[in-house]
């Protein structure tokens, strides 16, 4: 188990620098620099002196080679050290930091809707006795992952906070701002998991093991809960690191509809003025969460599924 | 079990089926999978029903439970059980009856219990549903089942899970799971067609000890008519959704009535050993005076086995020492159980396996090391035929093209030349010209794998190897098959090596036998002789455990 741990988390640390240089290099690639994009008055509208734009390059450190560069920005950011924001001149770190309990506030509250949500409607599209009912739900998972996530928030804002006026339009002012975001978030979140868990029950409910059950004599609940959700819950929980991945795209998207703070809208702004530092911590911060639920998937699936254990033991003794 | 002995009274009908039909929806339509099937199960009493694949003899057993797969749906009829009418009961009164009074023991063990619950759970959950024990009594019956059901340290393995256990032992499982209420009717469908012939005949003596003790009935469905002859009292015989036959099993056996009855008992492999009356062969002939087309010398392969936490790293002796040789125009078969090392000695003939030690002569050269343009050649010369014909064609080649692709693949003839050269094949296998342009997807089992036998012939190699080749195929096809391999071996002198785990079969194509235990050659010998004089305890042990031994 320690070995296998051990091996986990180098692949982890590999992750997050290929992320880093892969992302370094095409910012690198970029026309211009942070510095030239203030100069342009992008900034703060004001010109700036020549000089002081030599001052500025060599303060960011843009005059030295691309090699020199990458190693120094890489150490650092080993360090934790992410470097200062051009447009604030605050540190990375600590823009992300006043950044992320909004987003994840966000986040935790989407996934939250986009199980309970998706689970019920592919638990529910499997079980129900209905032939129409089931086939209008399980059209509702393609409906929810076709759609585009700023239209949903849009036409939610429309109906809700303009027409109805019940919820407000954007703002991360109180709980009641939290919803339509969320709703937003999970909608696409939420479908992707329905389709897979359907899938997958459909596929787990003509499995033998399910016609034993019910030559028990187990009533339909039980056989649907206890034995093929049980089964077919293992495909899905796979997907968890690929889904809280979506959210956190989702949310740069979401943020910006809404107005919110967050994560996602410091990156649209970054984005938009060049704010290189900016940007390389926000792909790390990224990269991170992806690696961390992927390895925490991997960590959980042995408690949830007793074969596991023996494949994992044959892995390794042929790889 | 011997004829029953007579009741003074005729006991009351425990089932009675009558007029009952069944369909599926498909598609392209209605199919009807019973149409009219009347039987009657009496108490205490074990009811064959037999019939190939399609016959109709699963979809009558699952109606009675109302457990009919997919589409499947109760057209007509009534089934009759404990004063109800179990095709006309709501899904909540026929969930009161599965279990508790008719319990099920499915086809393949190895998939039909919850591969994340624990064993000793799953067997609780009968009595939990039915109400017949509490929370805390469960699991200590539970336990008690399991013993019951012949398992061996049954505390220790209700806490384990399926992937732990065998396949036997899995079946085990679900007969505690079928016995844990005491049904007055067991329905077992197939129960050992997946399990190796020892551990069959276990299964089976214990399934029939355990109904007997409790004096409950049991309807067996099977398509081996030599388990249906070892095990029941009466015998129904199934063919295209109907009943053709039906009475007591001497009766059937003996005097077979209907046309479809007699080609079932000349075509079951397993009473055909029980009456010797294997048909003629060709001698080994003067071939045996040449020298041996492939000769294995001491061969033995090793596989690591999956580590342990903690233990150090283990392998399992798949072939220790095996030794034999075949002659050209030979069928020398290798049975033994799964496990036995029969499969990894024949890849280790191909050179598809590497072996670890050990000695392969093939036509006097040696090919224990051969690569490149050495092991083309004996590839063209040696091959294979699978044991599953539904796997083993590309379902997107055209049959023409899946019997030609060995030609092309050694660039033999031309075009024409390959097309002329698959049609003399596929008429040597007996199919039509037709196929030629037809898809593997189109044909039955028997036809994909006289496909496969066509296509191992097309380079008229020396030896082919038949890996478990007619296990697949229901018995009439099975027959079918062995006959066509026989003539082809007749008409081109070609060698097999057989493997197969079927001794019944295998009497009836080889000449010479060795049978395999544990990664060892533990008898070898002329077929005749090995099967009337077994020297080694396992070779009775196998032998004995034909079913249809009793019948004869």
């Amino acid at each position: 188990m320690r070995r296998y741990l051990a091996g986990r988390l180098g692949q982890a640390v590999a992750v997050l620098w290929a992320a880093y240089t892969v992302s370094f290099l095409v910012l690198d690639l970029l026309p211009g620099d942070p510095v030239s994009a203030m100069a342009a008055g992008g900034l703060d509208q004001a010109a700036i002196e020549p000089a002081q734009i030599e001052a500025l390059r060599r303060e960011y450190g843009f005059d030295q080679p691309i090699l020199v560069q990458y190693l120094n920005y890489l150490g650092r950011a080993v360090r934790g050290d992410f470097g200062n924001s051009v447009a604030t001149g605050r540190p990375v770190t600590s823009t992300l930091a006043d950044a992320l309990p909004y987003t994840l506030q966000l986040t935790a509250a989407a996934l939250v809707l986009a199980v309970v949500l998706g689970g019920a409607v592919a638990l529910y599209a499997t079980y129900t006795a209905h032939r129409w009912l089931r086939q209008l739900l399980m059209s509702l998972p393609s409906l929810g992952v076709s759609l585009p996530t700023f239209w949903i928030g849009l036409m939610l804002v429309q109906l809700l906070s303009f027409r109805l006026r019940l919820l407000p339009a954007f703002g991360n002012e109180g709980a009641a701002s939290l919803i339509l975001p969320a709703v937003t978030l999970a909608v696409p979140t939420g479908a992707m998991l329905a389709q897979l868990l359907a899938k997958s029950l459909l596929t787990t409910l003509d499995e033998p093991y399910v016609q034993t059950a019910r030559a028990k004599g187990a009533g339909r609940t039980r056989v649907h809960l206890r034995h093929a959700l049980r089964n077919a819950a293992l495909p899905a929980f796979t997907m968890a690191g690929i889904l809280v991945g979506n959210l956190m795209a989702g949310s740069v998207v979401v943020e910006t509809v809404f107005s919110r703070n967050g994560v996602g809208r410091e990156t649209v702004s970054a984005v938009t003025v060049q704010d290189i530092p900016v940007v390389q911590g926000v792909i790390v911060f990224g990269a991170s969460t992806f690696v961390l639920a992927n390895l925490a998937v991997d960590l959980i699936y042995p408690l949830l599924d007793p074969r596991i254990v023996v494949a994992a033991a044959q892995q390794r003794s042929t790889g | 079990m011997s004829m029953p002995s007579g009741p003074a009274a005729m006991p009351e009908n425990l089932l009675e089926i009558s007029d009952l039909a069944v369909s599926y929806r498909s598609r392209s339509g209605v199919v009807r999978a019973v149409d009219g099937v009347d039987l009657t199960v009496r108490a205490g009493e074990i009811v064959a029903v037999v019939g190939e694949s399609g016959s109709g003899k699963s979809t009558t057993a699952h109606a009675v439970i109302g457990l009919l797969p997919g589409s499947g749906q109760i057209d007509a009829g009534r089934i009759r059980f404990g004063g109800r009418d179990l095709a006309g009961v709501s899904e909540r009164e026929l969930r009161l009856v599965r279990g508790a009074q008719i319990g099920l023991i499915p086809q393949d063990p190895t998939v039909s219990l919850n591969p994340v619950q624990r064993i000793g759970d799953q067997v609780a959950e009968v009595l939990r549903v039915h109400g017949l024990a509490d929370r805390r009594s469960a699991p200590l019956d539970a336990v008690d089942l399991l013993e019951q059901a012949g398992l061996p340290d049954p505390a220790v393995r209700a806490r384990q899970y399926p992937h732990e256990l065998s396949g036997g032992m899995r079946q085990r499982v679900l007969i505690a799971v079928a016995i844990a209420a005491k049904p007055k009717l067991i329905i077992a469908d197939e129960p050992t067609s997946a399990l190796d012939v020892t551990v069959q005949r276990l299964i089976l003596d214990h399934i029939q000890s355990l109904t007997e003790a409790h004096d409950t009935a049991v309807l067996l469905v099977t398509h081996d008519l030599g388990i249906a002859a070892d095990r029941a009292q009466r015998i129904v015989v199934m063919s295209r959704g109907r009943v053709v036959e039906a009475g007591p099993a001497r009766q059937i056996l003996d005097q077979p009535s209907h046309p479809y009855t007699r080609q079932l008992l000349r075509s079951a492999p397993s009473l055909a050993v029980a009456r010797p009356t294997a048909p003629p062969r060709p001698a080994p002939g003067r071939a045996a005076a040449d020298r041996p087309l492939v000769t294995v010398e001491n061969l033995a392969k090793e596989f690591p086995l999956p580590r342990v936490a903690g233990a150090a790293a283990r392998s399992v002796r798949a072939v220790h020492d095996v030794s034999f040789s075949i002659n050209r125009g030979e069928t020398f078969a290798l049975v033994g159980e799964s496990g036995s090392g029969k499969s990894t000695t024949a890849r280790l003939v191909l050179r598809l396996v590497e072996p670890d030690a050990g000695r392969i002569v093939f036509d006097g050269k040696e090919i224990t090391r051969a690569r490149g343009e050495e092991l083309r050649r004996l590839r063209r010369r040696a091959q294979l035929i699978y044991q599953n014909p539904y796997a083993s064609l590309d379902p997107r080649f055209s049959i023409g093209e899946v019997i030609t692709e060995p030609l092309r693949v050694f660039r033999v003839g031309d075009r024409a030349s390959r097309r002329a050269r698959a049609r003399e094949l596929v008429e040597r296998v007996a199919l039509p010209a037709s196929v030629l342009d037809r898809r593997p997807a189109e044909l039955s089992g028997g036809q994909r794998q006289r496909v496969a036998i066509a296509r191992a012939l097309a380079l008229s190699p020396d030896l082919v190897v038949c890996d478990e080749p007619v296990s697949a195929l229901d018995v009439s096809v099975q027959a079918q098959v062995l006959e066509l391999l026989a003539e082809l071996q007749a008409a081109t002198g070609v060698a097999y090596l057989f493997i197969s785990h079927d001794l019944a079969v295998v009497r009836q194509i080889a000449h010479r036998v060795a049978v395999m235990q544990a990664g060892r050659i533990v008898e070898i010998g002329a077929t005749g002789e090995l099967f009337d004089r077994p020297n080694h305890a396992y070779t009775r042990d196998l032998l004995a455990a034909i079913p249809g031994g009793r019948y004869a």
